[in-house]
């Protein structure tokens, strides 16, 4: 199994972050992980993405031009990367502040109100954590318990508190994941 | 089993620093490589391990407080990215002539000039070939994952120690920005004063009443004794290419065509091999793990027995000359 992942967002989302629990968790997991991100002043104030990898075999080239998922979550992402989604693999967007649609008939399309979501419940902070919920519905790679671990090596100690609350973010987002398009 | 850790190429080589028994770190900030100075300050080693941090006033500065330290026989470490390690070419090549120990990491970034931020590996001529005025070479170790930028720092050091020599772990802003997986050797202490009496006898540390005093220098005058010190140096490199050659061959056994790439660019080559194969061509992938010196004998002995050879490097062409030299 190799799982290629690239999520993107603003700079603030937490996307960063987002991916580095996820391959925290693949390596408490047992497996081979490598997180690239884009670096530099595109950071600051503008878009934000990094690549994933998770495998069972060493992973060669830790930057790709293709992915079999990519995690959307503001309209310039969906501009640069939905084109890279590999033909039959999986787009996972938050609607909000979405104008241009994908228009793709060939990949998966699924929507998760996330910013929604976090709004409601006054922390805006768990939104990564709904979104990364709804991709672990669709493709269920690493087990709980290992997510669990992910978090707490990921996170600083003094945040360890919050790890119920980042869990139960997750939760929610494997209710919110709607399909919009299956191929 | 050892603790696995999720790091940055920088902040693994940093750590690693530490465990090695570092003495001094010694820099100034720039981007792809600020981790490194950035992490050994959040992890104040000076409180356990008693390794100094300090961010010089400039690079100038900084490779010149090594120079100091490594004549005391510390274990000290300086690193930059390419415009960086211009401004520090002048103390490198003293330190080289001064027969010195010490570690340097190059996080290279696209150039000529200030460049880009953005990865590169256009700094292999400056590494391997000189980079300073005068006959001298670095001893040159290229990581492509972030555990090799863990485990060439302790390699690094031991190297330096013994050949007296400088040693450039040459990474690139992929490697030290990219995390991945790495298990980290265990803490070694730091040299004791009567170890470095014992180990390193050409160090400053105080005449001692038995002893001549120690000079530290890389000027003579004499060119005669110039001449005998150059020479000297280049039996020293000499022995580096009978011995410390390192290199990595990946599907190479049947290979029919063979990628020559290094650090980041041999893990993409590696991805490359992958679909190659898949498809039914046989390539294999030659990555030298030491650029000086360069696996240039195990390279040449693919040359009876394969169709051709692709070299795959971030510059306009630099490795390349070293390949076709090679074969």
């Amino acid at each position: 199994m190799t799982e290629e992942i690239i999520i993107a967002g603003f700079g603030g989302q937490g996307v960063l972050s987002m991916g580095k629990i996820l391959a925290y968790s693949g390596i408490m997991q047992n497996q081979e992980v490598s997180w690239m991100p884009s670096y530099g002043p595109e950071m600051r104030g503008g878009t934000a993405n990094v690549t994933v990898v998770l495998s069972d075999e060493r992973i060669s080239s830790p930057i790709i031009n293709s992915y079999d998922t990519a995690i959307i979550l503001n309209q310039q992402s969906m501009d640069k990367f939905v084109s890279t989604v590999k033909p039959g693999g999986l787009l996972i967007y938050d609607p909000n502040g979405i104008i241009h649609h994908p228009e793709r008939k060939d990949i998966n399309i699924y929507t998760i109100e996330a910013s929604e979501a976090a709004g409601k419940l006054g922390m805006m902070k768990i939104f990564n954590m709904i979104v990364l919920g709804g991709f672990l519905k669709l493709k269920p790679l690493i087990q709980p318990e290992f997510i669990h671990k992910g978090l707490e090596k990921s996170l600083p100690v003094r945040h360890h508190k919050m790890i119920p609350e980042n869990e139960k973010a997750i939760d929610i987002g494997k209710d919110l994941i709607k399909a919009v398009q299956l191929v | 089993m050892k603790e696995l850790k999720l790091m940055k190429g920088n902040e693994a080589v940093a750590e690693a620093a530490i465990r090695a028994g570092c003495d001094g770190y010694f820099g100034y900030p720039i981007t792809p490589q600020s981790e490194i100075m950035e992490y050994l300050m959040y992890q104040e080693p000076y409180k356990t391990t008693g390794m100094i941090v300090l961010q010089a006033e400039s690079e100038v500065a900084a490779i010149n407080m090594v120079y100091g330290g490594a004549s005391c026989g510390k274990r000290v470490m300086t690193s930059s990215s390419s415009p960086g390690i211009s401004l520090k070419q002048e103390g490198i090549s003293y330190i080289a002539g001064a027969e010195l120990p010490c570690l340097i990491v190059n996080v290279v970034r696209g150039g000529p000039g200030l460049g880009t931020i953005q990865p590169a590996q256009s700094d292999y001529f400056q590494s391997t070939k000189g980079g300073g005025h005068g006959d001298y070479r670095l001893l040159v170790l290229a990581p492509s994952s972030v555990q090799e930028m863990a485990d060439f720092a302790g390699l690094g050091f031991e190297l330096a120690f013994k050949y007296r020599n400088p040693v450039m772990i040459l990474s690139d802003g992929v490697i030290g920005q990219m995390m991945e997986k790495v298990e980290l050797a265990e803490q070694q202490p730091r040299f004791t004063e009567a170890e470095i009496r014992e180990n390193t006898p050409w160090a400053t540390m105080g005449k001692p009443n038995d002893k001549e005093r120690n000079i530290i220098t890389s000027l003579d005058l004499d060119s005669h004794k110039q001449e005998r010190h150059v020479a000297h140096l280049r039996d020293k490199y000499l022995e580096m290419e009978e011995n410390e050659v390192r290199y990595e061959e990946i599907n190479c056994e049947d290979a029919e065509y063979l990628i020559v790439a290094y650090g980041s660019s041999a893990r993409i080559s590696q991805k490359a091999v992958e679909l190659a194969r898949a498809k039914g061509i046989k390539v294999g992938l030659f990555r030298p793990i030491t650029l000086f010196p360069f696996p240039k004998k195990p390279l040449l002995a693919y040359t009876n027995r394969i169709k051709g050879i692709l070299t795959v490097e971030m510059s306009l062409g630099q490795m390349i000359e070293d390949v076709k030299l090679a074969v």
